[in-house]
């Protein structure tokens, strides 16, 4: 019986995963659709590729479920690989393996027939626009043509869901939107679910119909981007910069109407969210003149997911990335593609 | 089978794109045996000797002329005099010479007079193969001197006749058994143990465990890889070694038969057993580390470089399960000995048991997941 439902691709129950006392993932719940971009937003550390390892098969989940394309992840392992294509993180082709070869032996380990094989890498080279390096090595290709094939090549046994760990992470503004923009014709071509892990803001808004906010092991938020943007107070954020700092400017400026919440940056930088952007403009200005300050620069823009993310974990995303990057340790050279 | 067919594919592709790999696996087994193979087993020439004559009579003249002979024919000394004993002493201890030969006065009387006459030899025995390479010739020319003007008609000191089975063996052939092992070795540490950790440090192998690949196809694809780079390796250094230190067993067929069972054999063994170790290790410094260490460890007491029955006891028990061992005697068997199937089925036995028995112990210890 139809009831109008899409078909679920994937549903994760109360999973959680924990190494020694520490919890990576913690009670996470979530279903992803048919045919749905399901974007994972988070911090560095946040738990993102544990689940997203949790849910390819790589790493066993300490409780909870995790159904993938109709199959246990934890019951049926190989029916779930089957189902699913995944890349990791990291770029993994082989560098000295020509495009081609890096496409036929993963083919190989998908069991797929020769003729069809060769149809798929053929029609995947075409999709990601690298047909004409298929006989080069991998090595000679820049990093956004690599992810590219890292995509082509996690398709090559035509999934029906599809799993990307931070496919953009490493990239060039350019190849970042190549990456998007091949994503979704590869989605609405070959009738795809797309799971994806980002800490990229804008990445996430362009891409996904959904997005869990995932925050030390927890979901945060879970909705779409319109929607999750409506969810916070305020429609437009308005960035202010005053030429002299006063230590009552927070207060009188969270009395200007419409305002809900006043965020004070360095150098006299004011971030106000407003349900009226222009109304709260025109007093701003009229503020300045009225007390003899001068308003170095202003600008108004609509909620985005930055302020989603502040408002549900009280932090900003790139602070989070920050910190985090100061406890990376430097890739050791040769380690890292 | 394609899964696995696709991992030793993919292995022998990488393998093929780097021959640096190939170069370096071989260059230290051929450096070692052109430089220890020249370095060892050689004679002493040119070592000297200070002569200290106290008696100037007719019977150390003829000491003189057996030391001019010496320094004529065989050189393994020349002489130079010393008015005193002393100074002669001195120059020893200091390294000037490599030793001093004494002969104290009444010498010549004490000869004729048949009255326990002596020569003396003082050596610097900090080094042990030149000084022996001395005593040696020294005892020669002594036992010539001793030996009868008139010999007489019949023999009636027992004498031993020596049968040599083979060929002078040079010290380059006695170590060539060891280089091919060693070859094989650095192999599968580099095209092995050590890609093998590289690749899972950069998260090639979280690529294959999300495909359908069992654990033992992926076990049995990186292993045949392994052993196939192993066997080329092999082959190779057993072609050119044989080469450069004159052998030519290897243009018998029926030779090459036996030496490419060892060379399987062998790779079997060394492939298993550095699965075996690596299975578990994530770091890629790791088997860097540990590759000089157990060169030492296995490579030494295989009896490569001298004869096992000269070890200490722990040092034999070490030999007894040390895979070289049996790859480096069916080597010796072969190349220098031809010995033929039987002189080297233990030997297989032992290598293929311990490759098979290591390998059975290395899989269920493989991770499938991360």
């Amino acid at each position: 019986m139809n009831t109008g439902k899409p078909a679920m691709a994937i549903s994760v129950e109360n999973i959680v995963k924990r190494y020694g006392d520490f919890t990576a993932v913690d009670g996470i719940t979530f279903h992803v659709d048919d045919g749905e971009i399901f974007g994972l937003l988070g911090p560095n550390g946040a738990g993102k590729s544990t689940l997203i390892r949790m849910m390819t098969t790589l790493t066993p989940a300490t409780s909870g479920r995790a159904v993938v394309g109709g199959h246990d992840v934890a019951r049926e392992p190989d029916a779930v690989r089957r189902t699913i294509g995944v890349i990791p993180q990291a770029l993994t082709s082989d560098i000295d393996l020509t495009l081609e070869e890096n496409l036929s032996i993963y083919a190989k380990l998908y069991e797929v027939p020769k003729a069809e094989r060769e149809r798929n890498i053929n029609d995947l080279l075409e999709a990601v626009d690298l047909t004409k390096w298929r006989g080069a090595q991998t090595k000679t290709l820049s990093g956004g043509m690599r992810r590219r094939l890292e995509i082509a090549r996690g398709l090559v046994h035509n999934p029906r869901i599809f799993f990307l760990d931070e496919p953009t992470t490493g990239l060039d503004p350019v190849s970042r939107v190549a990456v998007w923009e091949m994503l979704n014709h590869l989605k609405n071509t070959r009738n795809l679910t797309i799971l994806l892990t980002t800490h990229y803001m804008d990445e996430a808004d362009r891409l996904c119909d959904r997005i869990a906010i995932v925050d030390h092991g927890k979901l945060v938020a879970l909705d779409s981007p319109m929607a999750l943007k409506a969810s916070v107070p305020g429609t437009n954020v308005v960035e202010a910069q005053f030429a002299q700092e006063s230590a009552e400017w927070p207060a009188r400026l969270k009395q200007l109407s419409g305002v809900t919440s006043v965020e004070s940056q360095s150098a006299g930088m004011y971030r106000l969210l407003t349900s009226n952007g222009s109304l709260t403009t025109t007093q701003l200005v009229e503020m300045a003149v009225s007390s003899g300050n001068t308003l170095k620069s202003l600008s108004v823009q609509n909620t985005t997911l930055d302020d989603v993310f502040v408002h549900f974990t009280g932090r900003q995303l790139r602070d989070e990335q920050v910190k985090a990057l100061g406890f990376v340790m430097p890739p050791r050279p040769g380690m890292q593609p | 089978m394609t899964r696995m067919m696709a991992i030793v594919e993919r292995e022998m592709r990488k393998f093929f794109r780097s021959p640096t790999l190939m170069m370096v696996s071989m260059a230290l087994p051929l450096v070692q045996l052109v430089i220890l193979g020249n370095a060892f087993g050689g004679k002493i020439v040119g070592a000297q000797v200070g002569v200290v004559d106290y008696d100037h009579g007719s019977q150390a003249l003829k000491v003189h002329e057996a030391f001019n002979a010496v320094a004529a024919n065989i050189r393994t000394f020349t002489t130079t005099e010393y008015e005193d004993e002393q100074k002669a002493r001195e120059d020893v201890r200091t390294g000037k010479l490599d030793a001093a030969v004494i002969i104290p006065r009444q010498y010549s009387r004490r000869v004729l007079a048949g009255d326990s006459p002596q020569i003396g030899l003082v050596v610097d025995n900090t080094d042990l193969t030149t000084s022996g390479g001395i005593e040696a010739e020294m005892q020669s020319l002594v036992d010539a001197l001793n030996a009868p003007a008139i010999q007489p008609k019949v023999v009636q000191q027992i004498a031993l006749e020596i049968v040599e089975l083979y060929p002078y063996v040079e010290y380059m052939k006695y170590l060539l058994s060891g280089s091919i092992a060693l070859a094989m070795y650095v192999a599968v540490m580099i095209g092995g143990g050590m890609l093998y950790i590289d690749d899972k440090a950069r998260g090639v192998h979280e690529g294959y465990l999300v495909t359908p690949i069992t654990k033992l196809e992926l076990v049995l694809g990186l292993n045949l890889a392994g052993t196939v780079k192993a066997v080329m390796s092999g082959i190779s250094l057993t072609m050119i070694g044989s080469l450069l230190a004159g052998l030519g067993s290897i243009f018998h067929p029926a030779t090459d038969l036996l030496l490419l069972l060892l060379i399987v054999s062998t790779s079997i063994a060394f492939n298993g057993m550095m699965f075996l170790m690596m299975v578990r290790v994530e770091d890629p410094l790791v088997p860097r580390a540990i590759f000089g260490v157990l060169n030492t460890l296995l490579f030494f007491p295989s009896g490569a470089i001298s004869p096992v029955k000269g070890f200490p006891s722990w040092l034999r028990a070490i030999a007894v399960v040390d895979p070289f061992t049996y790859a480096v005697h069916g080597f010796k068997a072969i190349l220098l000995k031809d010995g033929g199937f039987d002189a080297i089925w233990m030997d297989l036995l032992f290598l293929f048991g311990f490759g098979i028995a290591t390998l059975l112990i290395a899989t269920p210890l493989f991770k499938r997941s991360l």
